[in-house]
């Protein structure tokens, strides 16, 4: 079962809340603020606290806005390090009372901790479901033929090159294999869930797997009869903390499934993967033979 | 193998690269025996092609002798003298169907980076770019050849390699060029550029029916070529005259009723707005110098056609759509679809219709290659067009 990450959202909204108290102080009382925290109490400090306030209520209400997004925290994080500076400026005077901004200074290096620890926590908890990537292509076949080439699930590894291996185990089963960008390999089992032949086959992985996945390609003819528009919709649920399907998941991009998508019209038309010299190398290279690679 | 690699700006070295392999089933491997430089390859060699890469090998007008074929060619020999297109083709495509093979689906493998700058990927092109796919190119001892069982024409004994060379790019460019204008003997061409394509779009033009051709260039040696050997009937040295005015005399002030555009992205003019041009190319604000298509536009008699063979490859500003919209002018452009015009072309020239060699001014070794494009770029000691023997 796909374990659903618990509600985690208390402790950012408490820190928004915060964030907007302190700043609606800073804003209305800043003289007497400023005295509280040890600092003098000229017009200069009130003229900052006021900055800093508005900053602070800003900062709260993006949190409140968001409170599952890491970012708004991470913004927290930079105003508390602000503070500190300031705080530590603020030490320079005289007039100040160092005892007291001392105690100021510990406590925003406290609430620091929080918010740094709250931002990664939603980091890690973050992505339940992505919006479904949805591709297209013509491939100049009938619909018969093409439907054909896509239900021979082991024969994807020859245009999907993130693909290590799938095998087709019967009954509507199939075990897939990906390769990771970091290395290494995840895999899962995938049951068709929709079989319609020349028209559309749909699927999900089953329910264990680590990259909770389902899709669905259409098979429709072009007007006129002579071709064969396929239409692909990809969904990849990313559970939070999990980090092979994170990684996994970056690679069911829209750039990823065109690219698919494209060789799979080459295999179907041509009969295989075009190959150009530069085009076999990962990443730009002259377009010259190479030595190493061989077919 | 000695192979032409482009090392930056008007830098290209003939040094040594591995041998190539077959990639794919369909692949041979053709040893070159003549090959020669494009009015083309000059966009990369000074550097106005933004997808090139040091050490791309140049080059996609050739031909030689298949030494290697993949087993997935079944129409080819080792043995076999083959004369190579410069576009690469499937056969399978919807657009090869449709005998549009320039605009094949399958053969760019960067297609999804092309489709970002020009909507959608041109075809897979030799030695032309990493935008047309990154493929080696035939300035070479060896290229490989995908789709070999498509493109490559197998040639007859009896004809020489200058004589069937140009069936690579230049001479169905020209053809193609001249086929958008519709001819009839009636119909009054104006041909911009009396390059090599210029004087093929002439030559086919006249071969096509039509009673007259103009030229326009600002070489004297390429003008006279272009009546003497082309076959032009009036000429039009843009240094000396308008253009514009020109034209309206040699046709009584109706204009020419197809314009040939011949010269592509690197046009050369005068004035205030060749010099805004040419300051936006270097800026990059602007990839593509559209001098010569503009004032085909403006001349061209209305409902009349613009064919356009140049190569241009990003945006121009300062075209004259109003022109071009309200004098209901038709334009017919591409790169070359090659496959289409080898056989007919071939058949020609061994009936004699025509005889390419005409542009041939320079002769020279593979070796001599840094020195050939330096000669080309530059026009020196008249040059026209340089065959390299491998």
């Amino acid at each position: 079962m796909l374990d659903k990450p618990r509600d985690r959202t208390a402790l950012a909204t408490g820190l928004g809340w915060f964030s907007i108290g302190v700043g609606a102080a800073e804003l209305l009382a800043p003289g007497m603020l400023a005295r509280l925290i040890g600092a003098n109490d000229t017009s200069a400090a009130r003229k900052t606290l006021r900055v800093f306030g508005a900053r602070e209520v800003l900062a709260g209400a993006l949190i409140l806005a968001g409170p599952r997004r890491s970012v708004p925290l991470w913004n927290r994080v930079l105003g508390d390090a602000i503070d500190l500076a300031a705080l530590a400026l603020a030490m320079r005077d005289r007039e100040a009372s160092r005892p007291r901004l001392l105690a100021s200074m510990v406590s925003v290096v406290g609430v620091t901790a929080l918010d740094a620890i709250t931002a990664v926590r939603n980091a890690r908890q973050q992505v339940t479901a992505r919006e479904p990537v949805i591709e297209s292509i013509t491939v100049n076949r009938s619909p018969q033929e093409v439907y054909a080439a896509w239900r021979d699930f082991e024969r994807f590894p020859r245009f999907m090159e993130w693909l290590e291996s799938v095998r087709d185990v019967g009954n509507g089963l199939s075990e897939w294999t990906a390769r990771l960008p970091v290395g290494g390999t995840i895999s899962w089992t995938a049951v068709i869930t929709e079989d319609r032949p020349g028209e559309r086959i749909a699927w999900r992985a089953v329910d264990d797997a680590k990259v909770p996945n389902r899709g669905m390609v259409v098979f429709r003819p072009t007007a006129g009869g002579k071709a064969t528009e396929v239409e692909v919709e990809m969904q990849y649920d990313v559970p939070g903390g999990r980090k092979l399907g994170a990684l996994f998941a970056k690679l069911a991009t829209r750039e990823q499934i065109d690219g698919d998508l494209k060789r799979f019209k080459q295999v179907v038309e041509t009969g295989e993967v075009v190959r150009s010299d530069a085009s076999i190398h990962r990443g730009p290279h002259p377009a010259q033979p190479s030595a190493e690679v061989s077919p | 193998m000695k192979a032409t690699c482009w090392r930056g700006k008007q830098d290209v070295r003939l040094e040594e690269v591995p041998h190539p392999h077959l990639l794919n089933a369909r692949d041979a491997i053709v040893k070159v025996t003549s090959t020669t430089l494009c009015g083309s390859d000059l966009h990369l060699y000074n550097g106005f092609n933004p997808t090139m890469e040091k050490g791309d090998v140049l080059g996609h007008e050739f031909m030689g002798e298949v030494v290697e074929v993949g087993s997935g060619v079944t129409n080819l020999e080792v043995g076999d003298r083959v004369v190579v297109p410069f576009p690469i083709a499937c056969g399978a495509c919807g657009q090869c169907m449709a005998g549009n093979y320039s605009c094949c689906e399958n053969t760019n493998p960067n297609a999804a980076f092309a489709e970002k700058l020009l909507g959608h990927a041109p075809c897979g092109i030799f030695g032309y770019s990493h935008l047309t796919g990154g493929y080696a190119g035939g300035q070479a001892e060896y290229v490989r050849v995908p789709f070999a069982d498509i493109g490559p024409l197998k040639v007859p004994p009896h004809l020489t390699d200058e004589q069937v060379l140009f069936l690579s790019d230049i001479l169905p460019t020209g053809y193609m060029a001249a086929e958008f204008c519709e001819i009839t003997p009636e119909k009054v061409i104006a041909v911009w550029g009396a390059g090599p394509v210029g004087q093929f779009a002439i030559a086919s033009a006249k071969m096509l029916g039509a009673e007259r051709v103009i030229a326009i260039d600002r070489f004297p040696y390429r003008l006279t070529m272009a009546v003497e050997k082309a076959g032009a009937t009036d000429v039009i040295n843009y240094e000396e005259e308008n253009v514009l005015r020109a034209l309206d005399e040699l046709t009584a002030g109706r204009g020419p009723d197809a314009c040939i555009d011949a010269v592509g992205m690197e046009a050369h003019g005068h004035g205030i707005q060749y010099a805004y041009d040419r300051a936006k190319q270097i800026a990059k604000i602007e990839l593509d110098r559209p001098i010569a298509v503009r004032e085909a536009i403006l001349a061209c008699r209305s409902a009349g056609i613009v064919s356009i063979v140049g190569v241009y490859s990003g945006f121009v500003d300062k075209f004259p759509l109003g022109a071009l919209m309200n004098r209901g002018l038709t334009i017919r452009t591409g790169q070359c679809h090659v496959h289409r015009y080898l056989r007919p072309l071939l058949d020609r020239i061994e009936r004699g219709d025509i005889d390419p060699t005409f542009v041939i001014s320079h002769r020279m070794r593979l070796d001599e290659v840094a020195q050939a494009y330096d000669i080309f770029n530059t026009k020196q000691d008249q040059a026209m067009k340089i065959v390299l023997q491998a």
